[in-house]
């Protein structure tokens, strides 16, 4: 040490009480430099999206006939909600990686709610997502998307998405809590991203063998990007959005409990 | 307040055990205000499974802690207010850089947004960290991790700072500044309990010194009264394998030294292979003189982290 210590500064700091929530911002900021430096995570933000647009619209496509809709108006949906999977697993990692090293420790024994690492990483999730989603609308856009909603149609589209988005991203936090580590973290993450494919995203629900369309027809991101697409088209979206506003309601609910006990369970056992 | 009056900590006949182990088996101390206390003892011991409850992480299953005046189990909030730990393995977040971890803690304490440069600033000239203050803490060495993690847990002045293992792993040049720091804070009325496996380092920092041996503080006392028991500087014969054939005891001075050496002088002179080494005593010295039980490792080498993840 080349400098004599100065004496310690008394440090000002607010009253505690009623502070639960603007305690969370530092929580957010931190997993958003996280998002920012991971230049992995975020190269395959964009790339994946591309790929997977490119893929299906320009090699699929053509073979891919449906009636009475383009082939890329109808698989814009699928792709946002497909894409949404991929930028929520990462929070998984993020958070198992943190659950396993020191640094919660360090947050526990400090009068914040240490919770609000998780809450942090969330939130960063979905605010990269939303970006990721912007930009796979832009790509569709440039292949030859040409949605037809209103601005109401396009409030509501984004409403729904958002909660999607908030309800995977804390279902993939939960999974982060519950797994041993980042490795099991990512592989469990890969179960979900799979469910996109077996509904009604990439092609329609009839031409699925017989045992298999009930499953694709009534699971919870069927709903989601029926009624995405028809607002994106302009119709309105009837019962389905109000079902998948329920699941991701229902969702939403069960990771917020899941990942709150898994949470306690698991920095106590240190 | 009437708790500056009050020892800093207080512990009273703590138990923990993890499933069937039994970590601590009925734990008492007290550690005035403005001291250093050091809390000796092998892996195993029991050490961070008591700074554990100490700074509210995991609860006892029996016994009272009051830290800062503030009972651990029902007050948590205060204790966390009043208290700085420095775990074990560095609790420094790797991505971001040094300053960019100081501006979180700042944040998360609710220092206003104006005078958190300014803090973070001084704090990193404080801990010697200005030059490292804008890389990553992923690319710091062993003694710069430490500083910062102190750095954190020093951002603002707590009233009792929890340090376990400060120096573990850590190079010479490295200990002596963690120590010069820590020696600092006491001046400045910080009450400071250390966990260490190093005889020497309880012996140049601590007021007091409690030896914890399989869940049971089997010795306190100043480190003057520890040493007197344990005795100072050893005089002994060596074969050429490193083996202590035989040693005395001495106070360090020229005349003990002499008289030792004249003690050994007949076994020296049977065997020609010996050679003389002084060193000073070890945590296995010290265990052998106060347990009979010549342990650094105890039954089994684990810490309480150990054991929970081996039992998930």
């Amino acid at each position: 040490m080349t400098s004599t210590l100065v004496t310690p500064p008394v440090v000002a700091t607010q009253p505690r009480r009623g502070r639960r929530l603007t305690a969370v911002a530092p929580f957010v900021g931190r997993s958003l430099i996280h998002s920012l430096r991971d230049a992995e995570a975020l190269l395959m933000a964009v790339l994946l999206p591309t790929m997977v647009m490119l893929l299906f619209v320009t090699v699929f496509g053509g073979a891919i006939q449906l009636p009475g809709i383009d082939y890329v108006d109808y698989i814009v949906p699928g792709v946002i909600v497909l894409c949404a999977g991929f930028g929520s697993s990462s929070v998984a990692v993020y958070v198992a990686t943190d659950i396993q090293h020191g640094i919660v420790d360090r947050f526990r024994t400090m009068p914040v709610p240490a919770y609000g690492v998780v809450v942090g990483h969330v939130v960063a999730g979905v605010l990269r997502n939303l970006v990721a989603t912007a930009f796979v609308i832009g790509i569709g856009v440039l292949l030859g998307f040409r949605p037809a909603a209103t601005p109401w149609q396009w409030l509501a589209t984004i409403g729904l998405l958002l909660a999607f988005i908030v309800a995977i991203t804390w279902l993939f936090a939960a999974i982060g809590l519950a797994s041993s580590g980042p490795a099991a973290a990512n592989s469990y993450g890969f179960v979900l991203l799979f469910l996109p494919y077996l509904s009604s995203g990439f092609v329609p629900i009839d031409t699925l063998p017989a045992w298999l369309a009930p499953v694709a027809e009534h699971q919870p991101i069927t709903l989601v990007i029926e009624a995405t697409r028809a607002l994106l088209a302009g119709h309105a979206p009837g019962a389905d959005a109000y079902g998948a506003l329920a699941w991701c309601a229902g969702v939403i609910a069960v990771a917020l409990v899941w990942s709150a006990w898994m949470f306690r369970r698991r920095a106590a056992r240190r | 307040m009437t708790h500056r009056n009050e020892p800093a900590v207080v512990v009273r006949d703590v138990h923990k055990a993890f499933g069937r182990t039994t970590v601590l088996a009925g734990v008492s101390l007290e550690i005035p205000r403005g001291t250093i206390y050091a809390l000796l003892g092998p892996n195993g011991a029991g050490k961070t499974t008591l700074v554990h409850i100490l700074s509210t992480l995991v609860p006892a299953d029996r016994g009272t802690v009051t830290v800062a005046g503030a009972d651990v189990a029902t007050q948590r909030h205060l204790v966390r207010e009043r208290i700085s730990l420095t775990g074990q393995f560095a609790t420094v977040d790797e991505v971001l850089t040094g300053r960019e971890n100081l501006r979180l803690i700042a944040a998360l304490l609710g220092v206003p947004r104006r005078d958190r440069s300014d803090l973070v600033a001084q704090t990193l000239t404080r801990f010697d960290l200005a030059g490292s203050a804008d890389r990553p803490a992923r690319t710091y060495s062993g003694g710069v991790r430490r500083r910062l993690d102190l750095a954190i847990s020093l951002l603002r002045t707590p009233e009792v700072l929890i340090l376990d293992e400060p120096t573990t792993g850590l190079d010479t040049r490295s200990r002596q500044q963690v120590w010069r720091l820590v020696r600092e804070l006491t001046g400045h009325g910080v009450t400071v309990l250390l966990t260490s496996q190093y005889l020497d380092e309880a012996d140049a920092l601590a007021d007091r010194i409690g030896v914890l041996h399989r869940g049971r503080i089997v010795a306190e006392g100043t480190p003057a009264e520890l040493k007197a028991r344990v005795g100072d500087e050893r005089v002994a014969l060596v074969d050429a394998a490193g083996t202590i054939v035989a040693e005395r005891v001495t106070d360090g001075t020229p005349a003990g030294v002499s008289r030792a050496l004249s003690e050994l002088d007949g076994l020296a002179a049977e065997r020609a292979d010996l050679h003389v080494e002084i060193r000073r005593p070890t945590l296995d010295d010290v265990f052998l003189a106060l347990t009979g039980d010549p342990v650094s490792n105890p039954t089994e080498d684990i810490s309480s982290t150990d054991l929970v993840r081996r039992a998930a």
